[in-house]
């Protein structure tokens, strides 16, 4: 059997955890076997609805203390549930959840862990797969040797599917230890899109001189239902949060679109980036490295051009 | 109070990345290495600038690699830590790297574990998580500010979309990401001082590895970019809806 971990916020499930559970569902059809989802805490989505996804049946453990993610005692809860139910593949979103829970888990239960993985297991004689590493400047493929395996997807790295179906539900008995972390305030930024869930990334760097004249980037992300990020200098500089900042030190992202306006594209941002699908550059120097790592460019000063795609594009939603 | 930081090297950030022997290994000739930056610039500068307003905190280093891992240590030595020990092998699974550190946190008695938030090589984020399953330690991932009161941690840590502050008794396990400290660079007197710290070398916990890497490959070269005029900014709309499907 698979097992999906299914993570959540604010009572929602969250995006990452549909692509989990298509490529969970997707891993189980290959393996001649089940797929079931496991969520840890309350939700206030409708959890039957799942199944649409591919799972059969989704084990709760309906336990409010699991609402904050104590990773020690989110670990010990998943890898118990996880040897009851008899899981061969557990799989996780490599997002923060995944980050904190997924290697505790493996050293749990002594299981190998492959983490940011980008497409399905090959699976004639042995379980193979590929990961990004180098901070996207490579790939590995990686053998789990062991009889339980554990994978983290990569965000937007699998297409999620949906069709008919509704899971099952079934409540999971396990005792829950107190958790050792408490949770003291939380900042929410809201109405923002996710950068590592955002299917468009509108990105500034340098190049817009100064956090003054950001609002062209806010308005072109906003008509594109896009997140905002920025290169490294921008963050350390204080023009932009931290959390915004891509490339190998800071997230590295592979959206649908990446939309990078003044930026000169050093080997180190183009790390974080190049798995984007489709890469749009904005400079005024025909010779920055950018374009060669770019599909569709314009040389020209941003401050005339990006107004005027955030127009075009309004003019294209209108039509 | 004893504080372990773990440190890795990896190879500089302006690194071509390449690969030998039939795409099985990572091509070394010409690579310069360094501190991989979460571990230095995070996790090795709080533990110091900690140190610099607690002076009976001590500050260890582990690193698991070959001898070529010793100028590593050493600039981290150079850069603020007391001493140091490196697990003599080499490895690239998780939970074999993360058995190592906790064989030797185990022994050594620390009241607080600080990791980068990852490698910039192999991008796994799961080195600390391991080190505090193995230990049955809290853990607390992706920190952006780490304080200590007394026994108490407070740390904010990254959420998507937003960040949550929580507080824990040591011990416990942090991995630490941007905005936990800044960049330092050693002095002339550091450097000097790091040749004289105690540096242990030790053979490693017999563990097997639970993973292999098989080979490597790089991403497919990009087509070449498509130019648009700057006065026809219709025209690369057009191409992301039509073309690229992509808005
Ligand atoms: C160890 C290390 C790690 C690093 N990690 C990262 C990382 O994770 N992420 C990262 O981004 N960087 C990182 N860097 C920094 C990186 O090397 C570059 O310095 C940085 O990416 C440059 O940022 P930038 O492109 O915004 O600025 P610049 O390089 O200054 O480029 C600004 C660009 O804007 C263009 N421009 C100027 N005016 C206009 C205008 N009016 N219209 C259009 N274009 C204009 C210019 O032609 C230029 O190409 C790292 C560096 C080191 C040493």
């Amino acid at each position: 059997m698979v097992l999906i971990l299914i993570d959540h916020a604010d009572g929602q499930i969250k995006k990452a955890s549909y692509e989990a559970l298509t490529y969970g569902a997707d891993v189980a059809k290959q393996l001649g076997t089940t797929a079931e989802g496991l969520l840890l805490g309350t939700v206030t989505a409708n959890i039957t609805e799942l199944g649409k996804y591919g799972v059969t049946k989704v084990n709760q453990v309906s336990n409010e203390a699991l609402n904050n993610v104590d990773a020690l005692v989110y670990a010990k809860t998943i890898a118990e549930a996880a040897t009851t139910l008899g899981a061969k593949v557990i799989v996780f979103s490599h997002s923060q959840t995944g980050k904190a829970v997924a290697s505790m888990v493996s050293a749990k239960l002594k299981a190998g862990l492959v983490t940011g993985v980008v497409s399905l297991p090959k699976t004639d004689g042995g379980f193979v797969v590929k990961k990004a590493v180098f901070s996207g400047k490579a790939f590995a493929n990686v053998e789990i040797k062991t009889d339980v395996k554990i994978i983290s997807l990569n965000p937007n790295s699998y297409k999620i599917v949906s069709a008919e179906g509704s899971a099952e539900v079934v409540q999971l008995n396990i005792a829950v230890d107190a958790p050792k972390i408490k949770v003291t305030a939380v900042n929410k930024v809201s109405g923002e899109v996710p950068l590592t869930e955002a299917e468009v990334v509108v990105s500034g760097g340098r190049g817009l001189k100064g956090p003054e004249n950001w609002g062209i980037v806010e308005d072109l992300a906003h008509v594109l239902h896009a997140a905002t990020a920025c290169s490294r200098p921008v963050a350390d500089s204080g023009w932009r949060p931290h959390h915004e900042h891509v490339g190998q030190t800071g997230v590295q992202i592979a959206p649908n679109l990446y939309i990078a306006i003044g930026i000169s594209g050093a080997i180190q941002h183009l790390a974080g980036v190049n798995r984007s699908k489709h890469i749009v550059v904005i400079n005024k120097d025909p010779e920055a490295p950018f374009f060669k790592a770019a599909d569709y460019g314009i040389v020209g000063d941003a401050f005339e051009i990006v107004p005027k795609l955030t127009e075009e594009i309004k003019k294209l939603h209108n039509s | 109070m004893k504080v372990l930081v773990c440190i890795s090297k990896t190879p500089d950030t302006t690194s071509k990345i390449a690969f030998k022997n039939n795409n099985t290994q990572f091509e070394e000739a010409g690579v310069q290495w360094i501190i991989n930056p979460y571990d230095e610039w995070y996790a090795l500068v709080r533990a110091i600038e900690l140190k610099e307003k607690d002076a009976s905190i001590t500050i260890h280093l582990v690193t698991v690699g070959g001898a070529d891992a010793d100028p590593i240590i050493r600039k981290a030595l150079a850069l603020g830590g007391d001493e140091a020990i490196r697990v003599n092998t080499t490895g690239d699974d998780s939970f074999y790297i993360a058995s190592q550190i906790a064989d030797v946190a185990k022994q050594g008695g620390y009241d607080l574990i600080l990791t980068g938030k990852e490698t910039i090589d192999y991008n796994s984020s799961a080195i600390g998580g391991a080190i505090a399953g193995l230990l049955d330690l809290p853990f607390v991932s992706l920190a952006t500010k780490f304080d200590l009161n007394g026994t108490v941690a407070t740390i904010t840590r990254e959420l998507e979309g937003g960040e949550e502050t929580e507080e824990v008794s040591l011990p416990v396990v942090v991995s630490c990401a941007k905005g936990v400290a800044e960049q330092r660079i050693p002095n002339m007197r550091g450097i000097m001082a790091a040749r004289t710290k105690p540096l242990k070398v030790v053979e490693p916990a017999a563990v097997d590895a639970l993973t292999h890497i098989v080979s490597y490959e790089l991403p497919p070269a990009k087509a070449g970019v498509k130019l648009v005029a700057a006065d026809n900014v219709a025209e690369l709309v057009r191409l992301l809806h039509e073309e690229a499907k992509a808005i």
